[in-house]
Order: structure tokens, then sequence, then C-alpha cells
């Protein structure tokens, strides 16, 4: 309960813009926090509230596992990359061939979501393949 | 007894007492001052009773009519949807299942306010607190599988993967741990623990 009382301010906050299917849990001294965010602002906006209550998320006592909603097959999303392109591969992982490349801030078709990691996407050229989901924001995020 | 009930019960026994001065003269029967008086209170008895008992119906159909506006007064809030009503002479007993204590005392608070309850019997009762479901944890090939992936653009920290901690060391920029730890958040991890990771400048 120690954990719920110490994060109050950020589940509070996850419950009042909007997450839904949220999911609150203290098990072994961790604190899982699970659901999905209505856009990437407030996942973002989630995520400053945990950094402020635990600087740079060092405590490890927390897990949160907020989603973005808006990020749905044949959305766009942009690459948002450091500045590199983005690795676009054969199948879902770090291992498999790179079969094309998107462009820092190139604007990609959302084809599927493999799971939360890789999701499969086609660049303007037609290069179709799988990318880390990290980098990709979907639009209107 | 206010004094329109006195007046209609005047009415009544001067309605009676002609009656009966009717009946007598269709009987042909001679009666003093006493008897006449004597039958009329008997009928004006009758006549009485025979209210009293439709006054007796009475008091049920308002029962109804509580019970009907109690119900209309909890359909206003979601939460007493599994509230039933109950109104005998005036008392309304309520039972049924509500999510928590507050809605179990508004209920009552919105039954008492009905107009008509003398008292309410409150039997509603408090659902238990729904059971969360365990924490998924990933096991620990896939989960360090997906670790790998999302260690591939960080060289500078190294990750380990046992029983479900992720336990990531090196040394890494605020924003760049920031976006690791959210992957490594979406991957399911039992904890991630950072103790062997600098923030550098």
């Amino acid at each position: 309960m120690a954990l719920q009382a110490k994060y109050k301010e950020l589940t509070d906050a996850a419950a009042a813009s909007g997450v839904s299917n949220l999911q609150v849990r203290e098990q072994d001294g961790v604190l899982y926090i699970d659901g999905i965010a209505p856009n990437g602002k407030v996942k973002d906006q989630l995520w400053n509230i945990y950094d402020k209550l635990d600087p740079n998320f060092l405590t490890g006592d927390v897990v949160m596992n907020v989603k973005v909603s808006d990020a749905v097959p044949g959305s766009k999303a942009t690459v948002t990359t450091e500045k590199s392109n983005l690795n676009i591969r054969k199948g879902p992982g770090t291992d498999q061939p790179i079969v094309g490349k998107a462009a820092h801030h190139e604007i990609v078709t959302l084809v599927s979501k493999t799971n939360d990691q890789w999701w499969l996407i086609r660049t303007n050229n037609g290069e179709e393949g799988y990318a880390y989901a990290q980098y990709l924001t979907p639009e209107g995020s | 007894m206010d004094e329109w009930s006195w007046y209609k019960l005047c009415y009544f026994f001067s309605l009676c007492l002609l009656f009966q001065c009717r009946i007598s003269v269709l009987l042909n029967q001679t009666l003093n001052m006493k008897q006449q008086i004597a039958r009329s209170l008997l009928l004006f008895a009758a006549v009485a009773f025979m209210s009293g008992s439709i006054t007796g119906c009475k008091s049920k159909v308002k029962d109804a009519d509580i019970k009907t506006a109690a119900e209309a007064a909890l359909a206003t809030n979601p939460d007493f949807k599994g509230i039933s009503v109950d109104v005998k002479d005036g008392v309304a007993t309520i039972s049924g299942e509500v999510k928590d204590a507050s809605a179990q005392a508004a209920a009552q608070t919105s039954v008492a306010a009905v107009k008509g309850v003398k008292s309410v019997q409150n039997n509603v009762t408090v659902a238990p607190p729904p059971t969360a479901a365990p924490v998924t944890i990933t096991p620990d090939d896939p989960l360090a599988k997906g670790v790998k992936d999302a260690t591939k653009d960080f060289p500078s920290v190294t990750a380990t993967v046992n029983d479900g901690v992720i336990a990531i060391s090196g040394e890494l920029k605020a924003p760049d741990w920031k976006r690791l730890k959210m992957s490594l958040d979406g991957l399911k991890p039992k904890k991630v623990d950072a103790s062997g990771l600098k923030i550098s400048k």
C-alpha cells in the first residue's frame, strides 16, 4: 500500500486523463500500472509525473506499461528516431535481416501490430516490413 | 381531524338521520325521538365502519404510491441499480447490492426523503471489491529477446534477465534512459533494476 501512496499523483493523473483499462496493482514491492492512454500526450505526461516522483526512474519500484490507443492499423506514423534512419526488417526482431530503411521524420503507414514492440509498416516507396514501435509516433499524438 | 372532516361527519350524520326517517316511513313504523336517534346512530356506525375499511384500502394504495416514488428516486442514480424497495405502513425496506458504503448510505437518504416514508430499513449490502488479476510477467526467454531488441541502440548499457527481473548497468543520458525504460516496462518484466546504471550529463 505504501507504493500506492507514493505514486498516488501518478495513478490519479492516469485515471483523470482518461486512461482506459487502468489497472494499478502492487505485488512483491513493485507497483504495476497498466492501461491504454487516449493519445501520446497523456502517455508523456504520465512519464513526466513518474520522473518527478522517482527521479530518473532509478528506484525500480514501478513498471508502467501504458500504451497509446490511437496507433491503429491504417493510420500514419512519424519516424521519431534520434536522428538516424529506422531499420525495416523482414520479421519482428533485431536478429531479422534489414529489408529497408525509413528516414528520420518520414511518415509511414501502420499496416498491423505484431505486438507492442514491433509494428508492420509500409513506407511511401512501398517498402514493407517490421519496425521497432518505439521509434514510431502515431499521427495526432 | 381537521375542520373539514368534522363538517363531513355532521353531514353524514344528518344524512343517516334522513335516511332512517325514510325507512321508518316506508315500513310504516312510528318511532319516538329516542328510537329515531338510536337508529341513526346505528346507521352512522355502519357507514363509519364501511368508510373505515375503505380508508384501510386507501393506506395500502398509499404504500404502493410511496414505493413507486421511492423507485423513481432510486432510478436517478445508476449506483442504485441493484436496489429494490418494499413499503409497508410507510416503512420502506431497501435491499440489494451496491458498490460501496457511500452508495449504501446515499440510497437510504434518498428513500427517506420520499414523501410518506416514515422510516427506512436499510438491508442494502456492499459488494466485495473485485479481486485484481495477478500481474502477468513475461517468461525469461521472450523477455530476453525483447530486452535485446530494446537495448540494441544503447550500446553503453548491458542488460541481463533473470527470473523476470531486467538488470541494467552502464551509463546513459537521462532522455535515453527514459526511452529505454519505457520500452523495457512495455515488455512486462517483473522489475527493472537500474541500481547498476549511472545517469550521465
